[in-house]
């Protein structure tokens, strides 16, 4: 893997002030400020969108498709996430959100939540029939989990449900049926309608998998205005439904893990608090867990970066939803079953804190870094550029900054100059008398 | 004196102290994964970490855990200041505990802590003392 990993989190460097409040944020301490810009270390970077919240410039952005990119496929379909059903008023149904897409110009809709209750019977199935499966069992849902994973516990990969995501899932689903009614697959063009920029990443470099089903990714707020305007036309609109509560309740924190009844679960959102609870599970700390569903925001789905409304409030229409339409009337197909959505590849893990690829040389970096974050002020202030002094002393370590960054020692460096200046300044040539 | 080519950790355990436990576990582990050890063996010295932390908190009057690293090799020693245990392969068997209940209630004291720890090291040595203290020795590779 080189430097040309593709992520969908980026900076406009216009707006970005060089202030600290993502370097700071970032669970992987991915981002540097350099030149009075923020820059986002690329292979460090794991597309969570803590920074796109937290910057107060709005510098951090997300880049996704626009409505635009429809008019590149004769026949695009829409893949709408189970979050953007939380979105707007209680009053509005499934149905008319879904008509409003067609409105918008794609010719069919294929929900995500349909996709997720397959993701659901698969992941059980999964289970039973694989009961040697590492425990607890991690769910391969949330994307920027999935990278935080390989970048900082890469023990826990073997833990990872080799499934598919319910978005991955619903683009086979919506694949083969466009297939049967006869679109000419070349021709169809499948965007899911997202929540979050992880998910954007996730398409363009898929783990786990060589090729996504997905050949576009439009933020939820990107079409949340031209979709609310047709929603607000429709006046009936035609049943298309296909999901029920247990799909849609994918969209907040639980909902997966309410679908594996029986399986003794733990569901935790926001990345650092996810980032805890792997940690624990690393040290054998966690007992008696079957299954871990992390979300990398903070009330899951709806929580996204790329959502509207208030989080807390979606979860809330997102119960009303789920409640409104408990059980199928229809049973899931056969298709697809577990071996369908497995993983075709094995997830590896990336190695990008290593300090060398040498491990002895590593060790003496290590070292040299201890020196170095030693004599630093241990206030993690991150005027240098750093989150904390200990970044900044492996930052030293790398070549890539120097002692001076550090307001602190610079400080110290012109105290000195300045006490050599005047022991200088007191000194006079042998020809100039003392008076 | 640091040995070149070798990184030294040392912790201070306090006795009860439940809330800092996992500290030097995940401390040891953080550095392990910056240094490019394979994830199954940090994995058994994150494992034999906390088993050793929670044993100095729950049994002991408190001690320290120390981490040596050398390229490809671990070495925690754990040690603690008493009370020290008087039968050995009593207390190296699964499932012997003399953990209180209360402690056992909060999911603790199994009787796999000192199991674990041999079960996660290449090499494993405890020596113990009554009135003076346990030090423990694991090799990890």
């Amino acid at each position: 893997m080189g430097n040309t990993y593709f992520h969908s989190v980026t900076l406009d460097k216009d707006l970005c002030r060089g202030c600290t409040n993502c370097i700071k944020r970032c669970p992987t301490e991915a981002i540097r400020v350099r030149d009075g810009k923020a820059k986002i270390i690329d292979l460090r970077c794991i597309d969570c969108g803590e920074c796109i919240r937290i910057c107060p410039h709005h510098a951090k952005l997300a880049l996704t498709d626009s409505l635009e990119h429809l008019k590149q496929y004769k026949y695009p379909v829409a893949l709408p996430a189970p979050s953007l059903y939380g979105q707007f008023d209680s009053a509005v149904t499934v149905d008319q959100i879904m008509a409003g897409l067609l409105a918008l110009g794609f010719c069919k809709v294929k929900e995500v939540a349909y996709g997720a209750e397959f993701v659901s019977r698969a992941t059980a199935d999964f289970l039973r029939e694989h009961s040697s499966f590492p425990k607890p069992a991690i769910s391969s849902a949330c994307p920027a989990v999935l990278r935080l994973i390989q970048v900082k516990f890469p023990e826990l990969i073997r833990h990872i449900i080799p499934l598919a995501s319910p978005m991955e899932t619903a683009a086979l689903i919506a694949r083969k049926e466009l297939a049967e009614e006869g679109y000419p697959p070349e021709e169809v063009g499948i965007f899911f309608i997202s929540p979050c920029a992880a998910k954007v990443t996730a398409v363009k470099n898929p783990l786990g998998t060589g090729k996504s089903a997905v050949d576009g990714v439009i933020g939820i707020a990107e079409l949340f205005g031209p979709l609310s305007k047709e929603i607000r036309k429709i006046q009936k609109a035609p049943a298309l439904q296909r999901s029920c509560g247990g799909g849609i309740g994918w969209a907040v924190t639980g909902g997966e893990s309410r679908m594996l009844a029986g399986l003794p679960y733990l569901a935790v959102d926001g990345i650092v608090n996810v980032s805890n609870v792997l940690e624990e599970v690393v040290m054998g700390k966690l007992k008696g867990i079957g299954f871990i569903e992390g979300l990398a925001c903070v009330g899951g789905c709806v929580g996204g970066p790329l959502t509207v409304v208030n989080p807390f409030m979606a979860k809330a229409r997102i119960h009303r939803l789920a409640h409104a339409k408990t059980s199928r009337d229809v049973e899931l197909p056969a298709y697809p079953a577990w071996q369908d959505i497995r993983l075709p590849e094995k997830i590896k893990p990336m190695g990008v804190l290593r300090l060398d690829q040498d491990m002895a040389v590593a060790l003496q970096k290590m070292e040299q870094m201890e020196q170095i974050a030693q004599s630093l002020p241990g206030l993690d202030c991150g005027s240098c550029g750093a989150p904390t002094c200990t970044a900044l002393a492996e930052d030293i370590v790398q070549g890539q900054a120097d002692k001076v960054d550090c307001v602190f020692k610079l400080r110290e460096k012109v105290t000195q100059l300045a006490e050599v200046m005047v022991e200088l300044s007191s000194k006079l040539p042998p020809s100039i008398g003392k008076g | 004196m640091q040995q070149s080519n070798a990184i030294v950790m040392s912790f201070a355990v306090e006795q009860g102290d439940f809330k800092t436990a996992g500290e030097a576990s995940s401390k040891i582990k953080s550095r392990l994964l910056q240094l490019g050890f394979p994830g199954c063996l940090i994995r058994r010295v994150a494992v034999a970490t906390y088993e050793a932390e929670m044993n100095i908190v729950i049994h002991s009057y408190g001690g320290t855990i120390e981490a040596r690293i050398v390229p490809g090799e671990v070495t925690i020693f754990a040690r603690d200041l008493g009370p020290g245990i008087a039968d050995l392969d009593q207390a190296m068997a699964e499932g012997f505990s003399t953990a209180p209940e209360e402690i056992r209630e909060m999911g603790f004291g199994a009787g796999m802590g000192l199991p674990n720890m041999r079960n996660c090291s290449t090499k494993f040595s405890i020596k113990s003392e009554v009135g003076k203290g346990t030090v423990i020795t694991m090799v990890i590779s």
